[in-house]
């Protein structure tokens, strides 16, 4: 039986896969897994049960469930900026960095929720997929990374952006036994630093928010807000503000 | 564009890499172009003309030279065409637009360094342009740093001329400037043999002017509330422009408009329903090869009205006065007309931002996508102040940078279509 209040928003992203329910107004279901080669099938079988009014997807995947029953199509830029706006009315700037990309939106009153957006070009630098292999380079887990860039007591400048450049750099600056929690520190001032110049061209007319799982990252958050010189505000589940939106664009 | 085998060879071509790329670029034609709906039963000349230019068009062009006639071979919207016909020549635009030509400039060229000059070269470095072998003069300008230094490269394989076109548009850079073309119809009687002559220059003139009222007349329908053809299939057009015979162009070109005429009389058009949202993109060109842009966007649900760019008005506008008597009077008008063209490579570039607004007014678009090809950075730096013009005129914009490889479609897909979501309409 279809709820007639039930909205599906699914965020079909590059490293992860996000599914919100929403009823009344409310989240009353999510589930978060990993994009993998099946994780399409998973989603598929959650549309199957029909037991929702309408779903809209957004993310690199949205046209895969687009052929697939009745569910919408919405950007992740629109998505975002609905989700953001729905979890912080005072909301003017959305910065969500993503397993692929990074976005800064501009938040307004416009048909898709936003004004002005701007991305990062085809590159890895400035996005959760660097952070990610720089973790690994240094042995850490994500959590873990994150915790020791925040204990660092010094920053490790790094001086390039590529993805690969960095990899040497830091090999090298390991093989010189340079401090580890430097170096990490360093590396997500690297992010900060490429994010930066993104969020600056746009006006921020309210609070800055970030979505993204990399909003789940403590110093990260901290650098960029030193960066922007301005508080930045983190949602709870900031991974799901796409997929809220993507729900409240069903529900439109 | 791959089924003239005995031509490519006897032209000493690399035939099998010829194949390889123009196979591609085939495909791609078909994927895009082809594949769209509802197509003006008139387009089917275009079609040739792009499908014939490694074929039908070079056998042509090959044919008139053993008869006596010069084949001019130029890569840029400033070449006054006027005198290379004129001269009983025949000049056609060589700008590479396919990504699979690029490695083999990059055996040479640094990485970056903007598709169009890599592609060119890559053609050239590969022997799979049938231009080529043919060329009895190459034309360059000097209207960016890496063309500027590519021609030093291609000038070692042949007669190579470059036109000096100058950064500003004072007194002294209108005198440098059509001290220029003077040279250049110098160079061209040398390479033909032939003295320039008042009649057949005039006859040129008007015919380029025909040429340019044609095009000029199909973007006026392109202004119609239900454009009457796709952005994709104008610029098809607009590339069949900088290869094709130009009386038979033009012909055909004024034929297509009537049946275009006809749609919006009947309200006829590509966008049935009309919802669709109308674009403008404006800056680099898109050249033989390369139609991912106008597909990323009109597959997206938007039409493109209007391209302020070398494959758009700054190939047709503005005409070259007709009439003036002599010699010197008509080189003169042929200089003037050809420096209104809105380069990006021009200091300051008021009138090209003061252009793309009007444009955008004049063609009612809900936004502009600025299309700057990677490293161009005269577009890409200059899309600041258009950007800022356009918001200030109340018109949305979005920049897209990108070269000619399909890889970042998925990330342009999103950004194309945000834009077209947030376009209130």
């Amino acid at each position: 039986m279809a709820s007639p209040d039930l909205f599906l928003g699914l965020d079909l992203g590059s490293r992860t896969t996000k599914v919100v329910e929403m009823a009344g107004g409310e989240v009353v279901r999510f589930d978060i897994f990993d994009t993998t080669h099946d994780s399409i099938l998973k989603v598929r079988a959650r549309l199957d049960r029909r037991d929702y009014r309408r779903a809209a997807a957004a993310g690199y995947g949205r046209y895969l469930m687009n052929a697939h029953l009745d569910c919408r199509v919405v950007t992740e830029i629109t998505a975002c900026a609905l989700g953001a706006r729905f979890l912080d009315p005072a909301a003017g700037l959305v910065i969500d960095i993503g397993g692929q990309d990074s976005k800064v939106i501009q938040l307004g009153d416009g048909p898709g929720a936003f004004t002005e957006f701007e991305m990062n070009d085809r590159c890895a630098a400035g996005t959760g997929r660097f952070l990610e292999v720089m973790a690994r380079l240094l042995g850490y887990g994500l959590e873990e990374f994150g915790r020791a860039a925040c204990e660092a007591d010094e920053t490790i400048a790094l001086s390039s952006m590529c993805t690969v450049f960095t990899e040497s750099e830091v090999i090298s600056l390991l093989a010189s036994g340079r401090d580890r929690k430097a170096i990490a520190r360093g590396l997500h001032q690297s992010v900060a630093d490429r994010v930066f110049p993104l969020a600056a061209r746009l006006e921020a007319n309210g609070d800055v928010l970030m979505a993204g799982g990399v909003a789940l990252n403590p110093c990260f958050v901290d650098l960029l807000a030193g960066k922007l010189r301005r508080p930045v505000i983190v949602p709870p589940r900031p991974q799901l503000v796409t997929a809220i939106g993507a729900a409240l664009a069903a529900a439109r | 564009m791959t089924d003239h085998d005995d031509l490519l060879k006897e032209l000493g071509l690399d035939v099998k890499l010829h194949h390889e790329i123009f196979g591609a670029v085939d495909r791609n034609f078909r994927r895009t172009v082809l594949a769209q709906k509802g197509r003006p039963g008139r387009m089917a000349y275009f079609d040739g003309v792009i499908r014939g230019a490694h074929g039908e068009r070079v056998r042509e062009i090959a044919e008139r030279r053993a008869a006596g006639d010069k084949f001019i071979g130029t890569f840029c919207v400033y070449v006054p065409d006027e005198l290379v016909m004129a001269l009983g020549a025949i000049p056609v635009a060589l700008c590479g637009g396919t990504s699979l030509s690029i490695p083999y400039a990059e055996k040479m060229l640094p990485r970056d360094i903007c598709p169009l000059v890599k592609s060119t070269l890559g053609l050239a470095l590969s022997n799979t342009c049938p231009y080529g072998p043919i060329e009895d003069l190459a034309v360059g300008e000097t209207t960016c740093d890496a063309k500027k230094k590519t021609w030093d490269i291609l000038a070692a394989g042949g007669d190579f001329h470059v036109l000096e076109v100058p950064q500003k548009k004072g007194p002294r850079d209108r005198d440098l400037w059509h001290e220029e073309v003077v040279r250049f119809k110098e160079r061209l009687e040398e390479t033909t043999g032939r003295m320039l002559e008042p009649d057949k220059l005039a006859a040129a003139i008007r015919l380029m002017n025909r040429k340019r009222r044609a095009l000029a007349r199909l973007n006026e329908l392109r202004k119609a509330e239900n454009p009457p053809l796709s952005g994709l299939d104008a610029l098809v057009v607009m590339q069949g422009a900088l290869v094709d015979d130009p009386l038979r162009f033009s012909e055909n070109l004024e034929a297509l408009n009537e049946e275009l005429e006809d749609r919006v009389r009947r309200g006829a058009g590509i966008a049935t329903g009309g919802g669709a949202k109308r674009i403008m993109i404006s800056g680099c060109p898109s050249v033989l090869g390369n139609w991912k842009l106008h597909h990323l966007i009109e597959t997206a649900g938007a039409v493109v009205v209007c391209d302020e760019t070398c494959t758009g008005t700054r190939y047709f506008s503005a005409l070259v006065e007709e009439g003036g008597s002599g010699l010197d009077a008509q080189i003169a008008a042929v200089a003037a007309r050809y420096l209104t063209i809105d380069c990006s490579c021009f200091s300051p570039n008021d009138e090209r931002i003061a252009s793309v607004v009007r444009l955008a007014r004049d063609h009612r678009v809900d936004g502009v996508v600025q299309y700057v090809l990677q490293y161009c950075h005269t577009y890409n730096v200059e899309a600041v102040r258009v950007a800022a013009a356009l918001k200030e005129a109340g018109v949305p914009s979005l920049k897209i940078v990108t070269d000619y490889a399909e890889e970042d479609t998925g990330q342009l897909r999103i950004r194309v279509e945000a834009f077209l979501e947030g376009l209130s309409r």
